[in-house]
Protein backbone atom coordinates (compact mmCIF):
# COMPACT_ATOMS: atom_id res chain seq x y z
CA UNK A 1 0.00 0.00 0.00
CA UNK A 2 2.39 2.56 1.22
CA UNK A 3 4.13 2.22 -2.64
CA UNK A 4 0.87 2.49 -4.19
CA UNK A 5 0.16 6.01 -1.81
CA UNK A 6 4.21 6.60 -2.95
CA UNK A 7 3.35 6.92 -6.69
CA UNK A 8 0.66 8.56 -6.12
CA UNK A 9 2.22 11.72 -4.26
CA UNK A 10 5.21 11.73 -6.69
CA UNK A 11 3.09 11.66 -9.76
CA UNK A 12 0.99 14.81 -8.14
CA UNK A 13 4.37 16.30 -7.55
CA UNK A 14 5.17 16.10 -11.48
CA UNK A 15 1.74 16.76 -12.06
CA UNK A 16 1.81 20.34 -10.16
CA UNK A 17 5.66 21.12 -11.87
CA UNK A 18 4.24 19.87 -14.91
CA UNK A 19 3.22 23.83 -16.32
CA UNK A 20 1.28 23.40 -20.04
CA UNK A 21 2.51 20.96 -22.24
CA UNK A 22 4.03 17.23 -21.89
CA UNK A 23 7.17 18.14 -23.24
CA UNK A 24 7.38 20.42 -19.96
CA UNK A 25 7.24 17.69 -17.57
CA UNK A 26 10.06 15.59 -19.11
CA UNK A 27 13.14 16.94 -17.07
CA UNK A 28 10.96 16.89 -13.94
CA UNK A 29 9.99 13.10 -14.44
CA UNK A 30 14.18 12.42 -14.87
CA UNK A 31 14.83 13.76 -11.41
CA UNK A 32 11.72 12.76 -9.71
CA UNK A 33 11.42 8.91 -11.22
CA UNK A 34 14.84 8.21 -12.65
CA UNK A 35 17.02 10.30 -9.99
CA UNK A 36 15.28 10.35 -6.71
CA UNK A 37 13.20 6.73 -6.98
CA UNK A 38 14.79 5.10 -9.33
CA UNK A 39 11.56 3.49 -11.04
CA UNK A 40 13.27 3.60 -13.91
CA UNK A 41 16.06 4.01 -15.80
CA UNK A 42 17.18 6.89 -18.23
CA UNK A 43 16.81 5.02 -21.28
CA UNK A 44 13.22 3.09 -20.26
CA UNK A 45 11.91 6.90 -19.48
CA UNK A 46 12.96 7.97 -22.80
CA UNK A 47 10.76 5.04 -24.35
CA UNK A 48 7.91 5.20 -21.64
CA UNK A 49 8.20 9.48 -22.97
CA UNK A 50 8.22 8.47 -27.21
CA UNK A 51 4.77 5.73 -26.20
CA UNK A 52 3.18 8.37 -24.42
CA UNK A 53 3.44 10.56 -27.40
CA UNK A 54 2.32 7.93 -30.08
CA UNK A 55 -0.48 6.86 -28.42
CA UNK A 56 -3.88 8.49 -27.71
CA UNK A 57 -4.39 10.91 -24.81
CA UNK A 58 -2.46 13.60 -23.28
CA UNK A 59 1.42 13.06 -23.37
CA UNK A 60 1.89 13.20 -19.41
CA UNK A 61 -1.00 11.10 -18.42
CA UNK A 62 0.42 8.40 -20.84
CA UNK A 63 3.37 8.57 -19.85
CA UNK A 64 2.43 8.13 -15.76
CA UNK A 65 0.29 5.85 -16.59
CA UNK A 66 3.07 3.42 -18.25
CA UNK A 67 5.45 3.93 -15.60
CA UNK A 68 3.22 2.98 -13.05
CA UNK A 69 2.25 0.12 -15.06
CA UNK A 70 6.05 -0.53 -15.53
CA UNK A 71 6.91 -0.71 -11.88
CA UNK A 72 3.66 -1.90 -10.13
CA UNK A 73 1.38 -3.43 -12.38
CA UNK A 74 -2.53 -2.67 -12.61
CA UNK A 75 -2.34 -0.84 -9.81
CA UNK A 76 0.60 1.28 -10.31
CA UNK A 77 -0.68 2.70 -13.39
CA UNK A 78 -4.21 3.54 -11.75
CA UNK A 79 -2.42 5.26 -9.20
CA UNK A 80 0.52 6.95 -11.01
CA UNK A 81 -2.41 8.40 -13.39
CA UNK A 82 -4.72 10.08 -10.91
CA UNK A 83 -1.68 11.40 -8.96
CA UNK A 84 -0.74 12.97 -12.26
CA UNK A 85 -4.34 14.67 -12.68
CA UNK A 86 -4.93 15.63 -8.70
CA UNK A 87 -3.24 18.73 -8.82
CA UNK A 88 -5.77 20.01 -12.12
CA UNK A 89 -8.59 19.00 -10.31
CA UNK A 90 -7.99 21.11 -6.95
CA UNK A 91 -6.11 24.09 -9.03
CA UNK A 92 -8.61 24.28 -11.25
CA UNK A 93 -11.85 23.80 -9.16
CA UNK A 94 -10.84 26.28 -6.85
CA UNK A 95 -9.73 28.95 -9.68
CA UNK A 96 -12.90 28.49 -11.84
CA UNK A 97 -14.92 29.20 -8.73
CA UNK A 98 -12.81 32.57 -8.06
CA UNK A 99 -13.12 33.58 -12.00
CA UNK A 100 -17.19 32.99 -12.05
CA UNK A 101 -17.34 35.09 -9.12
CA UNK A 102 -15.14 37.82 -10.62
CA UNK A 103 -16.10 37.21 -14.14
CA UNK A 104 -19.01 40.28 -14.39
CA UNK A 105 -16.41 42.95 -13.30
CA UNK A 106 -15.59 45.19 -16.53
CA UNK A 107 -11.95 44.99 -15.93
CA UNK A 108 -11.81 41.90 -15.49
CA UNK A 109 -13.47 41.41 -18.84
CA UNK A 110 -11.48 43.46 -20.69
CA UNK A 111 -8.53 41.68 -19.33
CA UNK A 112 -10.13 38.55 -21.06
CA UNK A 113 -10.01 40.40 -24.13
CA UNK A 114 -6.55 40.82 -24.24
CA UNK A 115 -6.02 37.20 -22.86
CA UNK A 116 -7.93 36.01 -25.69
CA UNK A 117 -5.90 37.49 -28.43
CA UNK A 118 -3.06 35.83 -26.50
CA UNK A 119 -4.63 32.63 -26.84
CA UNK A 120 -4.91 33.26 -30.75
CA UNK A 121 -1.23 33.59 -30.93
CA UNK A 122 -0.70 30.36 -28.96
CA UNK A 123 -2.38 27.75 -30.86
CA UNK A 124 -0.98 29.49 -34.31
CA UNK A 125 2.48 28.63 -32.51
CA UNK A 126 1.65 25.32 -31.59
CA UNK A 127 0.38 24.24 -34.92
CA UNK A 128 3.61 25.75 -36.33
CA UNK A 129 5.46 23.24 -34.04
CA UNK A 130 3.21 20.36 -34.96
CA UNK A 131 3.84 21.45 -38.27
CA UNK A 132 7.70 20.50 -38.99
CA UNK A 133 6.87 16.98 -37.30
CA UNK A 134 3.82 16.52 -39.04
CA UNK A 135 3.99 18.08 -42.68
CA UNK A 136 7.25 16.10 -44.34
CA UNK A 137 5.94 15.31 -48.22
CA UNK A 138 3.46 16.30 -50.28
CA UNK A 139 1.09 13.21 -49.06
CA UNK A 140 1.23 14.52 -45.63
CA UNK A 141 0.70 18.59 -46.31
CA UNK A 142 -2.55 17.35 -48.47
CA UNK A 143 -3.80 15.85 -45.09
CA UNK A 144 -3.25 18.89 -43.42
CA UNK A 145 -4.82 21.27 -45.33
CA UNK A 146 -7.75 18.87 -46.38
CA UNK A 147 -8.44 18.38 -42.84
CA UNK A 148 -7.90 22.12 -42.07
CA UNK A 149 -10.29 23.48 -44.43
CA UNK A 150 -12.96 20.50 -44.20
CA UNK A 151 -13.31 21.02 -40.26
CA UNK A 152 -13.63 24.66 -40.47
CA UNK A 153 -16.28 24.54 -43.46
CA UNK A 154 -18.51 21.14 -42.30
CA UNK A 155 -19.30 20.66 -38.83
CA UNK A 156 -18.28 17.13 -38.46
CA UNK A 157 -16.74 15.05 -35.02
CA UNK A 158 -13.05 15.40 -35.27
CA UNK A 159 -13.08 11.58 -34.41
CA UNK A 160 -14.30 11.39 -38.52
CA UNK A 161 -11.09 12.70 -39.59
CA UNK A 162 -9.10 11.33 -37.16
CA UNK A 163 -10.48 7.58 -38.35
CA UNK A 164 -10.03 8.69 -41.81
CA UNK A 165 -6.66 9.83 -41.83
CA UNK A 166 -5.10 7.07 -39.94
CA UNK A 167 -6.67 4.33 -43.09
CA UNK A 168 -5.31 7.13 -45.20
CA UNK A 169 -1.63 7.38 -43.45
CA UNK A 170 -1.84 3.15 -43.95
CA UNK A 171 -3.14 3.13 -47.36
CA UNK A 172 -0.31 5.70 -48.51
CA UNK A 173 2.15 3.96 -46.81
CA UNK A 174 1.81 0.50 -48.02
CA UNK A 175 1.10 1.86 -51.52
CA UNK A 176 4.04 4.03 -52.02
CA UNK A 177 6.21 1.26 -50.35
CA UNK A 178 5.53 -1.39 -53.19
CA UNK A 179 6.26 1.30 -55.61
CA UNK A 180 10.17 1.24 -54.26
CA UNK B 1 -27.89 12.10 -17.68
CA UNK B 2 -25.43 14.99 -18.07
CA UNK B 3 -22.81 13.17 -16.15
CA UNK B 4 -22.98 10.21 -18.12
CA UNK B 5 -22.59 12.57 -21.09
CA UNK B 6 -19.76 14.28 -20.03
CA UNK B 7 -17.73 10.91 -19.42
CA UNK B 8 -18.63 9.88 -22.89
CA UNK B 9 -17.78 13.23 -24.77
CA UNK B 10 -14.66 13.16 -22.62
CA UNK B 11 -13.77 9.12 -23.20
CA UNK B 12 -13.95 10.19 -26.82
CA UNK B 13 -11.66 13.02 -26.43
CA UNK B 14 -8.92 10.70 -24.48
CA UNK B 15 -9.13 8.40 -27.37
CA UNK B 16 -8.98 10.28 -30.33
CA UNK B 17 -6.81 13.25 -29.75
CA UNK B 18 -3.00 12.33 -30.87
CA UNK B 19 -0.11 14.35 -30.00
CA UNK B 20 -0.86 16.39 -26.41
CA UNK B 21 -3.03 18.73 -24.62
CA UNK B 22 -3.62 21.41 -27.59
CA UNK B 23 -5.02 18.28 -29.29
CA UNK B 24 -8.22 18.19 -27.17
CA UNK B 25 -9.08 22.01 -28.51
CA UNK B 26 -11.12 21.04 -31.68
CA UNK B 27 -13.11 18.10 -29.51
CA UNK B 28 -14.07 20.84 -26.79
CA UNK B 29 -15.07 23.20 -29.62
CA UNK B 30 -16.87 20.64 -31.31
CA UNK B 31 -18.81 19.77 -27.64
CA UNK B 32 -19.44 23.68 -27.47
CA UNK B 33 -21.07 23.39 -30.74
CA UNK B 34 -23.20 20.50 -30.15
CA UNK B 35 -24.39 21.06 -26.38
CA UNK B 36 -23.93 24.74 -25.85
CA UNK B 37 -22.61 23.99 -22.16
CA UNK B 38 -20.30 26.31 -22.57
CA UNK B 39 -19.33 29.33 -25.24
CA UNK B 40 -16.74 29.55 -28.07
CA UNK B 41 -15.47 32.69 -25.76
CA UNK B 42 -15.24 30.89 -22.50
CA UNK B 43 -13.49 27.78 -24.40
CA UNK B 44 -10.83 30.41 -25.46
CA UNK B 45 -10.67 31.63 -21.43
CA UNK B 46 -10.32 28.18 -20.49
CA UNK B 47 -7.38 27.45 -22.91
CA UNK B 48 -5.69 30.79 -21.17
CA UNK B 49 -6.55 29.26 -17.39
CA UNK B 50 -5.44 25.68 -18.51
CA UNK B 51 -2.05 27.15 -20.08
CA UNK B 52 -1.13 28.92 -16.77
CA UNK B 53 -2.02 27.04 -14.40
CA UNK B 54 -0.17 24.18 -13.03
CA UNK B 55 -0.82 21.15 -14.53
CA UNK B 56 -0.82 19.09 -17.80
CA UNK B 57 -2.97 21.63 -20.34
CA UNK B 58 -5.62 18.39 -21.77
CA UNK B 59 -5.94 17.50 -18.18
CA UNK B 60 -6.78 21.27 -16.92
CA UNK B 61 -9.11 21.58 -19.96
CA UNK B 62 -11.06 18.67 -18.80
CA UNK B 63 -11.22 19.74 -15.64
CA UNK B 64 -12.58 22.71 -16.25
CA UNK B 65 -15.38 21.99 -18.73
CA UNK B 66 -16.34 20.04 -16.44
CA UNK B 67 -16.45 22.12 -13.99
CA UNK B 68 -18.40 25.01 -15.77
CA UNK B 69 -20.90 22.01 -17.39
CA UNK B 70 -21.69 21.10 -13.77
CA UNK B 71 -21.98 24.28 -12.56
CA UNK B 72 -24.71 24.96 -14.59
CA UNK B 73 -26.73 21.53 -12.80
CA UNK B 74 -26.75 23.53 -9.66
CA UNK B 75 -24.08 24.75 -7.03
CA UNK B 76 -20.52 23.93 -6.13
CA UNK B 77 -21.26 20.07 -5.48
CA UNK B 78 -21.96 19.20 -8.77
CA UNK B 79 -19.49 21.62 -10.59
CA UNK B 80 -16.72 19.52 -8.61
CA UNK B 81 -18.55 16.54 -9.77
CA UNK B 82 -18.67 17.54 -13.30
CA UNK B 83 -15.01 18.18 -13.08
CA UNK B 84 -14.36 14.79 -11.30
CA UNK B 85 -16.14 12.75 -14.47
CA UNK B 86 -14.87 14.75 -17.32
CA UNK B 87 -11.46 14.19 -16.13
CA UNK B 88 -11.79 10.85 -15.72
CA UNK B 89 -13.40 10.38 -18.66
CA UNK B 90 -10.66 11.63 -20.40
CA UNK B 91 -8.03 9.21 -18.39
CA UNK B 92 -9.85 6.34 -19.00
CA UNK B 93 -9.08 5.58 -22.43
CA UNK B 94 -5.19 6.33 -21.49
CA UNK B 95 -5.17 3.72 -19.05
CA UNK B 96 -6.82 0.67 -21.06
CA UNK B 97 -4.76 2.18 -24.43
CA UNK B 98 -1.53 2.08 -22.35
CA UNK B 99 -2.12 -1.23 -20.47
CA UNK B 100 -2.56 -3.20 -23.91
CA UNK B 101 0.10 -1.33 -25.55
CA UNK B 102 2.33 -1.98 -22.16
CA UNK B 103 1.77 -6.35 -23.01
CA UNK B 104 2.82 -5.48 -26.71
CA UNK B 105 5.44 -2.63 -25.94
CA UNK B 106 8.33 -3.75 -28.47
CA UNK B 107 6.10 -5.31 -31.22
CA UNK B 108 3.88 -2.03 -30.85
CA UNK B 109 6.93 0.52 -31.71
CA UNK B 110 8.49 -1.42 -34.21
CA UNK B 111 4.90 -2.14 -36.06
CA UNK B 112 4.78 -0.93 -39.31
CA UNK B 113 1.36 -0.20 -39.27
CA UNK B 114 1.08 1.84 -36.22
CA UNK B 115 3.79 4.00 -37.80
CA UNK B 116 1.77 4.11 -41.18
CA UNK B 117 -1.16 5.35 -39.22
CA UNK B 118 0.93 7.95 -37.27
CA UNK B 119 2.31 9.24 -40.76
CA UNK B 120 -1.59 10.18 -41.21
CA UNK B 121 -2.46 10.79 -37.78
CA UNK B 122 0.17 13.96 -37.35
CA UNK B 123 -1.07 16.27 -40.12
CA UNK B 124 -4.50 15.38 -39.47
CA UNK B 125 -4.23 15.91 -35.82
CA UNK B 126 -2.70 19.36 -36.74
CA UNK B 127 -4.96 20.34 -38.86
CA UNK B 128 -7.64 20.25 -36.32
CA UNK B 129 -5.93 22.10 -34.05
CA UNK B 130 -5.08 24.78 -37.24
CA UNK B 131 -8.61 24.89 -37.73
CA UNK B 132 -9.62 25.36 -33.65
CA UNK B 133 -7.07 28.27 -33.92
CA UNK B 134 -8.96 29.83 -37.03
CA UNK B 135 -12.17 30.29 -35.48
CA UNK B 136 -10.73 31.45 -31.83
CA UNK B 137 -8.98 34.06 -34.63
CA UNK B 138 -12.65 34.53 -36.39
CA UNK B 139 -14.41 35.57 -33.03
CA UNK B 140 -12.02 37.09 -31.24
CA UNK B 141 -9.48 39.28 -34.34
CA UNK B 142 -12.96 39.58 -36.79
CA UNK B 143 -15.82 40.78 -36.56
CA UNK B 144 -18.13 38.52 -39.02
CA UNK B 145 -21.30 40.57 -39.52
CA UNK B 146 -19.64 43.93 -40.34
CA UNK B 147 -17.24 42.36 -42.71
CA UNK B 148 -20.31 40.46 -44.70
CA UNK B 149 -21.97 44.08 -44.74
CA UNK B 150 -18.99 44.96 -46.37
CA UNK B 151 -17.88 47.31 -43.65
CA UNK B 152 -14.16 46.71 -43.74
CA UNK B 153 -13.09 49.20 -41.11
CA UNK B 154 -15.65 47.58 -38.68
CA UNK B 155 -14.88 44.14 -39.69
CA UNK B 156 -11.44 43.91 -37.42
CA UNK B 157 -10.45 44.02 -34.01
CA UNK B 158 -7.70 46.33 -35.03
CA UNK B 159 -6.27 46.78 -31.04
CA UNK B 160 -6.46 42.96 -30.77
CA UNK B 161 -4.86 42.84 -34.11
CA UNK B 162 -2.00 44.98 -33.24
CA UNK B 163 -1.45 42.89 -29.94
CA UNK B 164 -1.41 40.15 -31.69
CA UNK B 165 1.43 41.29 -34.04
CA UNK B 166 3.40 42.09 -30.94
CA UNK B 167 3.05 38.94 -29.51
CA UNK B 168 3.74 36.90 -32.01
CA UNK B 169 6.98 39.10 -32.80
CA UNK B 170 8.05 38.38 -29.21
CA UNK B 171 7.38 34.39 -29.17
CA UNK B 172 9.26 34.12 -32.68
CA UNK B 173 11.37 36.95 -33.19
CA UNK B 174 13.23 37.90 -30.13
CA UNK B 175 15.65 35.24 -28.46
CA UNK B 176 15.11 36.96 -25.54
CA UNK B 177 11.50 36.88 -24.74
CA UNK B 178 11.31 33.62 -27.08
CA UNK B 179 11.76 30.88 -24.32
CA UNK B 180 9.54 32.55 -22.05
CA UNK B 181 6.75 31.15 -20.57
CA UNK B 182 3.40 30.84 -22.03
CA UNK B 183 2.61 32.42 -18.53
CA UNK B 184 3.94 35.60 -18.96
CA UNK B 185 2.42 36.89 -22.21
CA UNK B 186 -0.80 35.94 -21.18
CA UNK B 187 -0.26 38.61 -18.37
CA UNK B 188 0.90 40.67 -20.58
CA UNK B 189 -2.00 40.34 -22.80
CA UNK B 190 -4.70 40.82 -19.74
CA UNK B 191 -2.74 43.97 -18.71
CA UNK B 192 -3.07 45.25 -22.26
CA UNK B 193 -6.30 44.19 -22.85
CA UNK B 194 -7.44 46.05 -19.43
CA UNK B 195 -5.38 49.33 -20.64
CA UNK B 196 -7.02 49.45 -24.07
CA UNK B 197 -10.66 48.40 -23.13
CA UNK B 198 -10.40 45.16 -25.33
CA UNK B 199 -13.20 42.57 -25.96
Amino acid sequence: MKIFLEMFLTFAKVGVMTFGGGYAMLPILQREVVDNKGWATEEELMDYFAIGQCTPGVIAVNTATFIGQKCKGFWGAIFSTLGVVFPSLVIISLLAGVIEAFSHIVWVQHAFGGIRVCVCVLILNAVVKLLKKAVVDIPTAIIFIGVAVCSVCFDLSPVIYVLIAAAAGIVIQVIGGKKK
Amino acid sequence: MIYLQLFWEFFKTGLFAIGGGMATIPFLYDLSDKTHWFSHNDLANMIAVGESTPGPIGVNMATYVGYVTGMEQGGILTAILGAVVATLGLITPSVIVIMIVAAILKSFRNNRFVNHAFYGLRPASTGLIAAAGISVIASNLLNLDSLKQGQFLQGFNWKGIALAMVLWVLTNVFKKTKKLHPIIFIGFAAVIGIIFQMG
